[in-house]
């Protein structure tokens, strides 16, 4: 797969399956365009419900819509799908057991020049809290095909966080993905980086490329899942190299360095430590600006692993 | 209102409209149709509604502004500035790494901006609990408010819609920008509230307020509407219940991108895309 807008690749996957799926149904909150999925309307009009700027009322419309059989993908910006509708999400899709699939689009600094007020740093932990959901946040356009196909037939609710912007390939078509479960994308000895999503799994591969020519060697693992984290492959790497470190694009202390952190905390005796946004609020400005200013480029990343493997247990 | 008094206010919005169109413009991406929208308005507020002090950004006894749809933040930066609540040059700076003018709204970061605003809906709430407490601490001020009217689609306005008239919050002067257009299209086509025989007049003049239509891009008409606003919480005040009418809100036709060629009255205009040539020949065009 080449390079390609994430949106575009959701709005595609979605009208693939829904030509063969007729349960398959998007709702929307005015950002339609956003989230990209007026051709899915045009193709199927009647499958599209746009709800207006109203995001608890379009929760709750879909948990309906679910409650009658349909697998309605429910989508607006991240910050509003998790902060402004978690109750109607909570109580009537995951406690009513009815496969909504929430999609919070924009995660952390990709929101930019929307700033502070748009910029989701808590959404991942935000629903850690909903019993039994799968959160899954994709890397690339291929793991976002494969695991927006797998949320489509779980019968379960769900959180997607969806870049919309345009990311490169990771994964060769063809990959196959599972829910909770996440991918070695390269081997190492010396630490494993356990890195969420579209900007963090590629920045990990930067740092371990920067690691390399140090002379240190990093795993690097794709967790594509934050709930729930492949604990069987995390485990397995975090043994052979005693020194786990995560990175993602959202709090670190209640995204998926919580969660791994808990995982180790159980297991015990390995060095851990955790890359992302540290008890901060967004901030607007260009995204690589971003990356900077809350310590999540490549450097950053290569920074911590040398520190981390500095004091191994 | 004299003719100078109107030409005045003229003359302002169109430095706003000016400045907007600049500082987005030098950007080159932004919220250019729902700021562009609101000048009008601005001007009328900035220049003559409002008790404000650019040197006292937070004096106690000033009125108040949410700008609820605060993804027009860039409109309010171009009046505060005009107005002197800080430097000129900073409107060049919207949106850059440390700024203190983001996209939308900030009160801690923005001298003048009374609230923080971005996330729909919560501003018109915040209005309510601004002008309830100034009421409570015997602050003769009031609370202007600016919403949209796909905002208006939110639950939360009408919850405050409730509140405020419930709490007889009369010196909480609210406007919808009525520009017929949200992101993903037309509001009759996304969800029509301001339609024939149950129109936002009519929806909030069912929830307790004082509502009139008014056209939006007449300085004289939102002055005279906004003055009736005022005579009737005084008329409050003088019948001996102080803060004892209804909340007003004032429904403002306008059009998405005003006085920009390249923009006005396109859906697209909501958050778009242009190159500081397309904005200096708009300001030209202005004149
Ligand atoms: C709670 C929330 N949901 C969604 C958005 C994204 N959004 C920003 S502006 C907008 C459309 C608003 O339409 P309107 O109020 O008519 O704005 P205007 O035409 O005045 O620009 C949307 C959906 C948001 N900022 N807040
Ligand atoms: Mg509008």
């Amino acid at each position: 797969m080449a390079t390609k807008e994430m949106r575009a690749v959701y709005a595609e996957t979605l009208m693939e399956l829904a030509a063969k799926d007729p349960r398959i149904m998007v709702v929307e909150a005015d950002l339609m365009k956003a989230t990209g999925t007026t051709g899915f309307k045009a193709a199927f009009p009647e499958r599209a419900v746009n709800a207006g700027v109203a995001e608890a009322n379009m929760v709750g419309v879909a948990a309906g819509l679910a409650a009658e059989g349909k697998v309605p993908f429910a989508a607006t910006f991240g910050c509003f799908a998790s902060r402004r509708a978690f109750d109607q999400f909570f109580l009537s899709c995951a406690y009513a057991k009815l496969p909504v699939k929430l999609v919070g689009t924009d995660p952390g600094v990709s929101a930019a020049f929307n700033g502070g007020t748009h910029m989701p740093f808590e959404d991942i932990g935000i629903m850690r809290n909903v019993p039994g959901l799968d959160i899954v946040e994709p890397s690339d356009p291929v793991s976002l095909k494969g695991l927006v196909q797998a949320l489509a037939v779980s019968g379960r609710p769900a959180y997607l966080r969806l870049h919309r912007k345009a990311i490169e390939p990771i994964y060769k078509e063809g990959e196959t993905f599972e829910l909770g479960k996440g991918k070695l994308l390269r081997e190492g000895k010396d630490l494993v980086i356990v890195a969420l999503g579209g900007i963090m799994v590629a920045e990990a591969l930067k740092a371990a490329a920067l690691l390399a020519a140090d002379g240190i060697e990093a795993a690097v693992i794709d967790a594509l899942c934050a709930k729930p984290i492949d604990a069987g492959l995390i485990m397995d790497w975090a043994r052979r190299t005693g020194a786990v470190l995560t990175a993602e694009n959202h709090q670190a202390a209640t995204g998926l360095g919580a969660a791994v952190a808990i995982l180790l905390a159980e297991e015990g005796g390995v060095s851990f430590a955790r890359i992302g946004i540290k008890d901060e609020f967004g901030e607007v400005g260009t995204q690589d600006w971003l990356l900077g200013h809350f310590g999540l480029t490549a450097a950053h990343v290569a920074g911590g692993a040398k520190a981390l493997v500095a004091k191994r247990k | 209102m004299t003719k100078e008094e109107t030409a005045g206010l003229e003359t302002a919005a169109k430095e706003i409209r000016k400045r907007t169109i600049d500082a987005i413009g030098f950007l080159g991406v932004g919220h250019i149709g729902g700021a562009l929208s609101i000048a009008d308005l601005l001007a009328v507020l900035y220049f003559r509604a409002m008790r404000v002090d650019p040197a006292e950004p937070r004096m106690a006894s000033r009125d108040r502004l949410v700008l609820s749809k605060g993804h027009a933040g860039p409109a309010l930066y171009g009046t505060l500035a005009l107005k002197g609540f800080f430097p000129e040059e900073w409107l060049h700076t919207l949106n850059k790494g440390g700024t203190n003018l983001p996209s939308h709204c900030d009160r801690n970061k923005t001298p003048g901006i009374d609230m923080t605003t971005g996330s729909l809906g919560q501003g018109i709430s915040a209005a309510c609990g601004i002008a309830y407490a100034n009421r409570m601490d015997a602050r003769d001020v009031f609370t202007f408010a600016i919403i949209g009217d796909g905002e208006s689609d939110e639950g939360m306005v009408w919850e405050a819609a409730m509140f405020a008239s419930h709490y007889k919050l009369d010196r909480l002067v609210a406007f919808t920008d009525n520009n017929r257009m949200q992101i993903d299209g037309t509001t009759a086509e996304i969800m029509g509230l301001d339609s024939p025989g149950s129109d936002f007049v009519a929806k909030w003049a069912a929830f307790g307020w004082a509502a009139e239509r008014v056209p939006g891009h007449d300085v004289e008409a939102i002055a005279a509407a906004i003055d009736r606003a005022k005579a009737r919480a005084a008329a409050s005040v003088a019948n001996g219940s102080v803060g004892g009418g209804k909340p007003t809100m004032l429904i403002l036709d306008t059009v998405k991108g005003k006085g920009a060629a390249f923009c006005e009255g396109q859906v697209g205009s909501h958050n778009m895309n242009f190159d500081y040539e397309t904005a200096k020949k708009a300001i030209a065009e202005l004149g």
